[in-house]
């Protein structure tokens, strides 16, 4: 059983009380909705490759930009606008993870994507939006 | 349509314009099925009146690595209110490849009145046509599937096998990177799931999606296609071809392009793909 920071696990509880499917989805789509894309004091078009999440066909990119106190603010930009399941992704993530220390980010593992999508999701979908929990890995190890 | 002969296709029925359908879209003799990759898309906002086939939850067995039987395909019919004789017309994301996937799938059981939606959910969206999230019930139809046949539209490792040893064609419409067998991939990060990168002996690299306008989706002109696969490729209509990707998805829509686009009589999608022959024991490849 993953333990999650509390913000996520508030999510991730929400997400699972929905048993049915459809239910679950309209979840998700509504996180798509509420995505919200990387600001321009941030990152501006084209954003930098070393940002682009390999793998993922709806061209996401990550950010992790440390907070005064250590925490970590977390960005997103998901280019493809069919990229809904990326787009309900990453802002799980910034709701979820943003303000957080990085040692509880890294905690969280990359399946946690079965988690929100459940198991039925395919192999190429799968690696695009594990890829996504994966890149923010990547920046906060590497203290960018 | 006119505009589809102008585009010089051989068979220029097989396309619906976003225009066509959204005046036929009460039609009681069709069905408009949206196929996607992403499998929150249709939940998120659909033509109205579509209902959704879904690759991994209709179209594939849930055991084997095969298509659904005939009993679960006459199910997924009768539930969609789709009957023998109901025109399906395909539309989705990304260029339309997951439409042209459930279009080649409905083939092998005998299904052959379907249409593709050029431009696909890029090229209705982009135009402001409607969509709604209201999923529609339709009175269960009655249908009987024929007998699959996998021979005519469908290819086989050993197949494959065959086609190499004879000096037959094949199209790897990979990118470019998986053709070479690069890999582009983050350290501890796993691969697409072959063990070996690469392409099968004597295929050529034309990517899937050199046949779409990526502006809006639809597809090039014939003159524009053939300039592909017949002028850089040297590829010919009587000729006997395979294609294949990584799972058979991609090479679906080069498969549609050759043989209703261009009017090639006898192309094969190889759904084992890269996934198959990547990780095949005892068979060739080349980087």
């Amino acid at each position: 059983m993953n333990v999650y920071p509390t913000k996520l696990k508030e999510i991730i509880n929400t997400i699972s009380m929905f048993k049915d499917q459809n239910d679950r989805i309209n979840v998700l789509i509504d996180y798509a909705e509420k995505y919200k894309e990387v600001p321009v004091n941030i990152a501006v078009r084209p954003y930098a490759n070393e940002h682009k999440v390999e793998y993922c066909e709806s061209e996401a990119y990550v950010w992790a930009k440390k907070n005064n106190d250590g925490t970590i603010k977390l960005y997103f930009a998901v280019e493809n606008p069919q990229g809904v399941s990326a787009k309900a992704l990453c802002s799980i993530l910034d709701e979820g993870l943003s303000g957080e220390t990085p040692e509880s980010i890294l905690s969280v593992k990359p399946d946690i994507v079965l988690e929100i999508f459940g198991q039925s999701l395919s192999m190429g979908k799968n690696l695009g939006l594990t890829g996504i929990v994966q890149m923010v890995h990547r920046f906060i190890k590497s203290g960018r | 349509m006119s505009e589809f002969i102008n585009r010089g296709y051989i068979h220029h029925n097989v396309l619906v314009s976003t225009d066509w359908l959204l005046e036929h879209i009460n039609d009681e003799n069709i069905r408009i099925v949206e196929s996607n990759e992403d499998a929150l898309l249709y939940p998120s906002g659909h033509i109205p009146g579509a209902v959704q086939v879904d690759w991994t939850a209709d179209l594939n067995h849930p055991v084997m690595r095969d298509y659904l039987f005939r009993d679960n395909f006459e199910e997924l019919m009768k539930r969609n209110g789709i009957s023998n004789d109901t025109t399906v017309i395909f539309y989705g994301d990304k260029n339309n490849w997951w439409a042209c996937y459930a279009l080649w799938i409905f083939q092998l059981y005998g299904h052959n009145n379907v249409k593709i939606m050029d431009g696909g959910r890029l090229k209705w969206i982009k135009e402001n046509k409607p969509l709604t999230k209201d999923i529609p019930s339709y009175e269960v139809a009655e249908y009987k599937a024929k007998i699959r046949d996998d021979s005519e539209i469908r290819a086989f490792r050993d197949d494959v096998l065959a086609h190499i040893s004879q000096g037959l064609p094949l199209i790897d419409v990979r990118s470019p990177e998986e053709f070479s067998g690069q890999r582009l991939h983050m350290p501890d990060y796993p691969n697409e799931g072959a063990l070996r990168g690469g392409h099968i002996p004597g295929a050529a690299n034309i990517p899937w999606a050199r046949a779409i306008n990526p502006d809006d989706g639809t597809f090039k002109t014939a003159e524009e296609l053939k300039a592909i696969y017949e002028g850089e490729k040297n590829l010919h209509k009587d000729d006997d071809i395979i294609a294949y990707c990584r799972i058979g998805e991609r090479s679906s829509h080069t498969w549609f392009v050759l043989t209703y686009l261009l009017g090639y009589d006898n192309v094969k999608n190889y759904d084992g793909s890269w996934t198959e022959w990547g990780n095949l024991v005892g068979v060739p490849i080349d980087k």
